[in-house]
């Protein structure tokens, strides 16, 4: 007879990689421990390798047809899609995020909100960016001309250090609402928000591979995707200063599109478009008039 | 595996493919696949890791096995002539990636072909007889063969008739075979077993032996048209038949999986199935081809990740 006084065995979760629209190991089956700040052990997150990397990568390059394809409509409806289902699991990430930060529930719950508002911000730019960044010019010829922004490709986006959710959702939101496909490689100390935030991706109608998030050592992670042919741009917002400049050396063998702040970003405040536009090539097209 | 290896000297042959009934006698007297037990070998030669020189040394292997193939209706002469400049020098870029086996074309492309790739060691291919249904007189299948054969194909990929085998009529499908077998003059034979349509391992080991017995110089998996192609099961099955047909007749025949093998990893799973089912001498162009388009691409994309030590892209390769 079983002992029904006993307590309950509790059920830990397996934090796992986001590559494709699914949630494998890491091919390396490695893992790494996650704790709070002052040493509680929170639960193993999957540390990626390079190969992980490269398939994100190729999940992210098979992604990007279909998604810089969408309507602007379309892709701010899924993005707002995002804000509801993180809504949904408000509660989850409060606690997710005191554990990781070790702050009160308040401060966790408004960090909370401001990276649910900040979905809904970038949901609001994908129909408007183009109006902004685009532009019909005035030439000294018989012609139509006009510019306008499209998506880079894929971009390879070191998350900011310090901020797991909001400065997660603040570098990653912009790159997808203007069509890009990213793969992502979260805060190496606090991973697990990172990782729920795919469970959250992975039911919004994002089409898998648009978002890959890795767990991991960034200077591991990092210099493969930098080095990557197939990678358009990388956003080292996250990245350390010595490691950045490594990158750049690394991406410019391939001219890739760089995004890197010089100075630390506050992400609570007003976000503004730079972001949106760090990732935007201009298409310029001449089109003869009066025939 | 037990191996079937019923000796057959020329006399045994001769006797064996004599009448319909001793043909079924035969064929029908192989032993049966375990279909589970080759499924299960084929999956665990799968899991074997090749890595740096020996990755080096299977890539180009792979690239210089493949028979660059486009089977489309929306073929063009130009597009021929360009798969034909890819497959002789696949990276411009870097001279020593050995060229392509052979270019596979419809017979009506053949001439287009061979006028592209004349000089350059790389052989014509055109699929013949009816591709890919093979349903078509007889006359007309002698013909086709004999046409691609005059435009300069030196070497043809025929179907067999699938109705006839699964109706039973073994002997009017060898008949057939050695027909364009004689209509093929010099140039090489390959047969396409369509494993996809057969059904059953058993069925795919009879035909096999049945093109053998023939005359083939090749088996090949399928044509690519339908939704089950080369799989590394039916490819083992394959080799373990082109073995036992040697063990017993001391005729060497090579094998072509040809239709869903896309990436660089899923030929190296290809070459490590012929080195440990029919062995080394196996590994040859001569012996052991690919049918593919994309594949080369992807073969590409990792030779240059070996040279270069970063990942490569599709913008690095020619789009066919």
């Amino acid at each position: 007879m079983s002992d029904t006084s006993a307590a309950r065995l509790s059920v830990l979760k397996t934090y796992k990689l986001f590559i494709g629209g699914a949630f494998p190991r890491s091919e390396s089956g490695r893992v790494y421990d996650v704790t709070t700040p002052d040493g509680r052990w929170l639960a193993n997150a999957p540390l990626a390798s390079r190969k992980d990397a490269r398939d994100a990568v190729v999940a992210a390059r098979k992604a990007f047809p279909k998604w810089s394809g969408a309507t602007a409509y379309n892709r701010g409806q899924i993005l707002y899609r995002i804000a509801e289902m993180l809504q949904g699991r408000h509660d989850q990430f409060r606690i997710q995020l005191a554990e990781a930060q070790g702050v009160d529930a308040d401060r966790a719950a408004a960090a909370v909100d401001a990276a649910i508002d900040r979905w809904v911000w970038y949901a609001g730019w994908t129909d408007k960016i183009s109006q902004v960044a685009g532009a019909t010019n005035p030439v000294a010829g018989p012609y139509l001309n006009l510019s306008s922004p499209e998506p880079t490709g894929v971009v390879a986006v070191v998350a900011p250090v310090g901020s797991p959710l909001l400065g997660l959702v603040s570098v990653l939101a912009p790159v997808i609402a203007t069509g890009n496909t990213a793969v992502l490689v979260a805060d190496p100390a606090a991973p697990l928000p990172a990782l729920t935030l795919a469970e959250v991706l992975a039911t919004s109608d994002l089409p898998g591979g648009v978002v890959n998030v890795l767990t991991g050592r960034p200077a591991e992670l990092g210099p493969p995707l930098a080095g990557h042919q197939d990678v358009n741009a990388l956003d080292l917002t996250g990245a350390s200063p010595d490691l950045a400049v490594d990158l750049e050396a690394a991406a410019a063998e391939t001219l890739k599109r760089i995004h890197r702040p010089r100075t630390a970003e506050d992400f609570t405040a007003d976000p503004g478009t730079g972001r949106l536009t760090a990732f935007l090539e201009t298409k310029t097209v001449w089109h003869p008039i009066g025939v | 595996m037990p191996s079937p290896a019923p000796a057959l000297a020329p006399a045994d042959v001769a006797d064996v493919t004599a009448t319909d009934s001793a043909l079924r006698r035969f064929l029908h007297g192989l032993p049966g696949v375990d279909a589970v037990g080759l499924e299960g070998r084929a999956a665990t030669l799968a899991t074997r890791s090749i890595k740096t020189t020996a990755k080096a040394f299977a890539i180009d292997l792979a690239i210089s096995m493949i028979d660059l193939t486009t089977l489309e209706g929306a073929d063009t002469p130009g597009k021929v002539r360009s798969l034909c400049a890819k497959g002789v020098s696949p990276d411009p870029t870097d001279r020593t990636v050995p060229s392509v086996a052979a270019i596979c074309v419809y017979s009506d492309l053949a001439g287009v072909a061979a006028e592209a790739v004349r000089g350059t060691g790389v052989q014509v291919a055109s699929v013949a007889t009816a591709f890919p249904a093979g349903r078509a007189a007889r006359s007309v299948k002698l013909a086709d063969t004999a046409e691609a054969v005059a435009a300069g194909a030196t070497e043809i990929d025929m179907v067999i008739d699938r109705g006839a085998f699964l109706a039973g009529r073994y002997l009017e499908v060898f008949d057939e075979i050695r027909a364009v077998r004689e209509a093929c003059g010099d140039a090489h034979l390959k047969v396409i077993l369509e494993n996809g349509e057969l059904a059953t391992y058993d069925n795919i080991r009879r035909a096999s032996w049945l093109a053998m017995l023939a005359g083939a110089h090749f088996i090949k998996t399928s044509t690519g048209k339908v939704a089950v192609n080369a799989t590394p099961a039916n490819t083992l099955l394959m080799l373990e038949a082109v073995r036992d047909f040697r063990d017993a007749t001391g005729r060497q025949v090579g094998v072509k999986p040809a239709g869903g093998i896309r990436t660089a990893k899923d030929a190296l799973r290809y070459l490590v199935l012929v080195n440990e089912t029919a062995g080394d001498d196996w590994l040859a162009p001569a012996w052991f081809r690919f049918g593919a388009s994309s594949l080369l691409n992807d073969l590409l994309m990792q030779r240059q990740k070996l040279t270069t030590g970063v990942y490569s892209g599709p913008d690095y390769v020619t789009v066919d």
